[in-house]
């Protein structure tokens, strides 16, 4: 009897795990699927570096070239700060705070990773975009800027949780080592602490890269969406998540416009992928280096 | 006179709080120039809480309270302006379980170098080797200086310990347990290493192994619930004990 319901339970789970993997391949299938037409259409070199994107012009202007141009300014942006800030909340929680303040910044820090990003984007629009059109003095707020700052921002628990962790795993007896020796705490953090821990925080640094680059909702609405090659993150942009976000329901299925908007969403899964592998190895490696198993 | 009677540290009716709990209790004792003391005691008698206010590593711990002194060349250590960086580098430590740094060997021995301001790159680099030479590990490294030293063996990362210790040049070394995770021919060379050092410095070694204590120290100290319960040279404390819980612990009646 018991072992009926065991086989039962098995089975069911079994077959739980392997339609999440159907599904997800059924995914990436599609992907590729929808992207493949792209490349009989236009050019794929083309479709990569052309300056111009007009979907809706007959015959379709489709270059992405300034899709990608204003992921990776807002990325860039976001990171610059998103690893000082991030990075250094967690220095600060893990060497200076107290244990009274670390037990409560912690969990705060991972609530605020929980905030739904239209908070972010409704506050950008509403606040962070004014407020930055005023200081800078420009025709408008929303922009990579703004975009940035957003992003950065909502990227810092991811930063701080992780780095922290990272911070918190380098075994005492390094620190007692250092200390022993005479070395001051800069001495220690900086010489032995920050090195024993940075493939950790690069591995946060990459997480929280990958969440920027495939954050939708807050850049559709700060970002400004003028599909233009940026020349500065003082205009208007048109990131990657946002072009398919805002056009996907006006693209007549299996038109040009439709397979190469499968295409963006393509190129982000890869650069998502690429990255969360990069994390993913960087820590088995950092592990090992430790002492603290596979 | 001999270096017999120089007395290096001397502390001074010593008290230690972790929280409410008092580890050390009125603690008496005076350390010997170029000896060997050891310190014997079942666990959790308080030998690495006191082992550890000579280094002032009990600073790190939070809520803990001293009271009494603890004087070295005339500074009592346990004073609250004490350069608790300046102490530590006069007086090393090597701790229950090996720990270098996730480094490469050399720099595992030229840390301290470095963090005292040492540039030269000839400087250290000779001081690494005598450090090395002198932890009796040398030859057993000088091909693989740059590998890292988390794949040594456990004794040779003990060794390594002693040698990163020596580089910065103390005075005084604190052993806490340093064979406890060692096997027999590795803690032999500990043993061996330790009876070379005393020659240069002043010696102060925790151990669970009474066997040991008796191979390597001149004086002895037993410590029972937190008090200092006898000290004296370590021929009498194994042939005469004065106390009865001395005579009950090295018959192995408790432990
Ligand atoms: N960091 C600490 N916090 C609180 N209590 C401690 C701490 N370290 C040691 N103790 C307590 O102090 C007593 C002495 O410990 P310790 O000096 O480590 O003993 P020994 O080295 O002789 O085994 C024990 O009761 C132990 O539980
Ligand atoms: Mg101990």
């Amino acid at each position: 009897m018991r072992n009926y319901k065991e086989k039962i339970i098995q089975i069911l789970l079994t077959s739980l795990a392997f339609a999440s993997l159907f599904f997800l391949i059924g995914i990436v299938f599609i992907l590729v699927k929808e992207s493949i037409p792209i490349i009989s259409e236009i050019n794929f070199l083309e479709f990569l570096f052309g300056k111009e994107w007009y979907p809706s012009r007959q015959p379709p202007q489709l270059g992405i070239f300034p899709l990608i141009t204003a992921s990776l300014l807002v990325t860039a942006g976001a990171l610059s700060i998103c690893i000082p800030l991030g990075v250094g909340a967690a220095l600060y929680i893990n060497e200076l705070a107290g244990i009274k303040q670390k037990k409560i910044l912690k969990p705060l820090i991972e609530i605020l990773a929980g905030i739904p990003s239209i908070v972010y984007g409704f506050f950008g629009m509403l606040i962070a975009a004014p407020f930055i059109q005023k200081i800078f003095n420009i025709p408008t707020g929303l922009c990579a800027l703004t975009a940035s700052v957003m992003l950065g921002i909502m990227a810092i628990p991811t930063v701080t949780s992780i780095s922290e962790d990272a911070l918190s795993s380098v075994p005492k007896s390094f620190k007692e080592a250092s200390y022993a020796l005479g070395a001051n705490r800069i001495q220690t953090l900086f010489k032995v602490i920050i090195p024993a821990a940075a493939s950790g925080i690069s591995t946060s640094i990459i997480l929280g890269a990958s969440r920027i680059v495939g954050e939708t909702m807050t850049v559709l609405m700060v970002s400004g969406g003028a599909a233009v090659v940026a020349k500065s993150f003082f205009v208007p942009v048109r990131p990657m998540t946002s072009t398919i976000a805002a056009e996907m329901g006006e693209a007549a299925v299996g038109s040009p416009h439709y397979h190469a908007l499968f295409a963006i969403g393509l190129i982000l899964f890869l650069i998502t992928l690429i990255f969360n592998a990069g994390a993913e190895h960087i820590s088995k490696k950092y592990r090992i280096k430790l002492g603290l198993g596979r | 006179m001999s270096a017999e009677n120089i007395i290096r540290i001397q502390a001074e009716n010593v008290n230690f709080y972790y929280g409410r709990h008092k580890a050390l209790k009125n603690i008496n004792l005076d350390f010997y120039n170029n000896k060997v003391t050891s310190f014997i005691g079942p666990s959790g008698c308080g030998k690495s809480t006191f082992i550890r206010l000579l280094n002032k590593m009990n600073d790190l711990v939070a809520d803990t309270k001293t009271e009494g002194n603890i004087w070295l060349d005339g500074e009592n250590i346990l004073h609250d302006k004490a350069d608790a960086v300046k102490i530590r580098r006069k007086v090393g430590m090597v701790f229950q379980k090996p720990n270098p740094f996730a480094k490469t060997i050399f720099q595992n021995v030229s840390y301290g170098l470095e963090i005292n301001g040492e540039k030269n790159k000839k400087i250290i680099s000779d001081k690494v080797e005598e450090s090395l030479k002198k932890a009796a590990l040398w030859n057993e490294v000088k091909d693989r200086l740059a590998d890292n030293a988390l794949k040594l063996s456990g004794g040779q990362q003990q060794r390594l310990c002693i040698a990163r210790c020596l580089a910065v040049e103390p005075e005084v070394i604190l052993f806490d347990e340093p064979c406890a995770s060692l096997d027999p021919i590795s803690t032999n060379k500990i043993e061996e290493l330790i009876l070379e050092l005393k020659k240069q410095y002043t010696i102060v070694i925790v151990t669970h192994n009474m066997q040991q204590a008796a191979r390597v120290s001149d004086w002895t100290a037993f410590m029972y619930l937190g008090e200092l319960i006898e000290f004296a040279s370590t021929d009498k404390i194994f042939t005469v004990p004065k106390e009865k819980k001395t005579e009950e612990y090295l018959s192995g009646k408790f432990g």
